[in-house]
């Protein structure tokens, strides 16, 4: 088992690569189904995996000046920013309050706090698209922008609270004792301290709104409010006709806002991952 | 006198001291918000998700109550009994599945190599993408007729004509189930990594001078230290899978002849498509005494290393 090092290395590549391939495979195919012409697309006769007729922006081209997809690109970054600019400061106020205070029920809150997290969205998708419509909200974005929080606060809040009981009390004590009231320490003291952690419920919480399609395809149904994944999802498909090249250029250009955040801020996902489950 | 005695302490007590006196006031102002969201959002649309359940309610119509009728009902009709055991079955192949190749991936993972860390984020991918769009190059993949799988069998003479992978009862709940593989690996993958890091090398150098070998070290030293780790991914995930929706909508719309209808997916199509909001809603609720039941194993799990 233990040889040399470049032995080790050699069997522990051979041993990862079944998975890269089989976790990347996707994507590769959706750029080569994205670039390849119809003609080739469509030719059984020829191998799929190579583009032989030159590489061609038409699929790119037609989705972006012949459907919603800018739109639907604009709506989902509007919905995720929004839900989760709201659901980080909510979190954050109860995370704190969780990690650092005294009080009766504390334990019951967190038990609360994470049955609600544990509560899969598609148990309440029909109540609340009843209750969205009670509100005048359906088919409207706000739909989204406040229905997102209900999942995304008790995940974040649940990261932070751990984040936060990581971080020593001694210099937020000394602040509270010169008068400092609870909120100035939050402020002052405890967010600057905390800040790789609110990066990454941050980071999280984007990625989880930005996917997020059981809600978006039951509260939206006008083409031009529908954000990314349902859009490209359910109107980019015209009765029983695929346009395969389109799809794959749409699900490849939605996909890569969070896929380059993740490369980007690669050991902060891989914290925050361990911390808490989201999907899986 | 004590109570008196009492008093005149506290007036002589530093001034922080008054301030930790109000802290139960200051902490419920800060759980407020989140809390007033949670119970509109989450608490008050469980019940009436449970409310609608036993009423015969439809899109734009209140229904009238009937009780424990639509349970009743649905329990009888042929097609939620098989969506009741397709999603036990789907739940229960994909979380073995992830639980075994996500064990094997996090041994991978642990290798100390250059450029592990490339391949961590590589294989994480399919985690941070949106799950609707990846299933849809899954989709494509499987395409009845422009299969690349299809197009390599053949190639390899495996299969003589192309295979119907989304057509054939059998097949189709394969492939669902390989996609949920494909998308909950990563979190499996990476969870037992981190659990993997803080067992102590110590315990494996002890274990070699003791003659122990490689599988003895992994049956004896590694699955037991990784237990809790273990256990808790695999309640998280069998919540997460048993009320998985964006996969097989999008792969299959519970399609072929329901062969791979889900809870989620068949409260969808009653649910909205039909407007069937009462037995939509009766639908969905199977799902609670599957969060029940985890949510109970993962509290006492929890017990023990409760941090706050």
């Amino acid at each position: 088992m233990v040889g040399s090092p470049a032995r080790r290395a050699i069997w522990a590549y051979a041993g990862a690569a079944p998975f890269v391939v089989f976790a990347l495979f996707p994507f590769a195919w959706m750029l080569i189904t994205s670039v390849k012409k119809d003609a080739e697309l469509y030719d059984l006769a020829q191998n799929p995996f190579l583009i032989r007729t030159g590489i061609t922006w038409d699929h790119y081209r037609f989705l972006f000046e012949q459907t919603a997809f800018p739109l639907w690109l604009r709506n989902s970054v509007l919905v995720a920013v929004s839900s989760t600019a709201a659901s980080v400061v909510l979190a954050l106020l109860a995370a704190y309050a969780l990690a650092r205070m005294r009080f009766r029920y504390a334990e019951g809150v967190s038990t609360f706090i994470f049955v609600v997290y544990l509560m899969p969205t598609t148990l309440l998708f029909l109540p609340l698209a009843r209750l969205v419509s009670l509100l005048h909200l359906a088919n409207t974005l706000w739909s989204l922008i406040v229905t997102y929080p209900a999942f995304m606060v008790p995940f974040i809040t649940w990261m932070l609270a751990a984040y936060l009981a990581a971080i020593p009390k001694d210099l937020e004590e000394s602040a509270l004792v010169d008068g400092c009231t609870r909120l100035g320490a939050l402020r002052r003291i405890v967010l600057p301290l905390a800040r790789p952690g609110i990066i990454t419920a941050t980071l999280f919480g984007f990625t989880l709104a930005w996917s997020e399609f059981i809600y978006a395809l039951t509260f939206i149904s006008t083409t031009n409010l529908k954000t990314v994944t349902a859009g490209v999802v359910v109107d980019l498909i015209r009765g029983d006709v695929f346009y395969w090249g389109s799809l794959m250029a749409g699900a490849l250009t939605a996909s890569l806002p969070v896929v380059v955040l993740f490369s980007l801020f690669l050991d902060h996902y891989v914290s925050g991952l361990t911390a808490g489950a989201v999907k899986g | 006198m004590q109570s008196a005695e009492g008093v005149s302490r506290a007036s002589r007590l530093p001034r922080y001291r008054v301030r930790w006196n109000g802290e139960p006031m200051v902490a419920w102002a800060f759980l407020a918000p989140a809390l007033l969201l949670l119970v509109l959002l989450a608490v008050y649309p469980l019940g009436y998700a449970l409310y609608l359940s036993m009423t015969t309610a439809q899109i734009g119509v209140p229904g009238r109550f009937v009780g424990a009728a639509n349970f009743i009902r649905l329990a009888r009709t042929e097609i939620f009994s098989l969506t009741l055991w397709n999603t036990v079955w789907y739940t229960a192949v994909a979380v073995f599945a992830k639980l075994v190749l996500g064990l094997t991936l996090a041994l991978v993972l642990a290798q100390r190599v250059p450029g592990m860390k490339w391949i961590r984020g590589a294989v994480l991918v399919p985690w941070v993408a949106p799950i609707a769009l990846s299933v849809l190059a899954w989709t494509w993949m499987f395409d009845s007729t422009y299969s690349v799988f299809n197009w390599v069998l053949m190639r390899l003479h495996l299969v003589a004509a192309p295979v119907a992978w989304l057509g054939v009862p059998a097949l189709a709940r394969f492939a669902v189930v390989l996609v949920n593989v494909w998308a909950g690996l990563p979190f499996f993958g990476i969870t037992f990594l981190a659990g993997l890091v803080t067992i102590p090398r110590e315990l494996y150098e002890a274990a070699t001078v003791d003659g122990v070998g490689a599988l003895g070290q992994f049956r004896r030293l590694t699955l037991p230290l990784l237990r809790p780790v273990l256990a808790t991914v695999v309640l998280f995930s069998v919540v997460m899978t048993s009320s998985d929706f964006a996969t097989i909508f999008v792969l299959t719309r519970g399609g072929p002849m329901n062969t791979t209808q889900v809870l989620a997916t068949l409260a969808y199509r009653l649910g909205l498509a039909t407007g069937d909001l009462g037995t939509g809603a009766a639908i969905s609720l199977y799902l609670f005494p599957i969060l029940i039941a985890v949510t109970a194993i993962q509290a006492r799990l929890m017990r023990r290393s409760w941090q706050w």
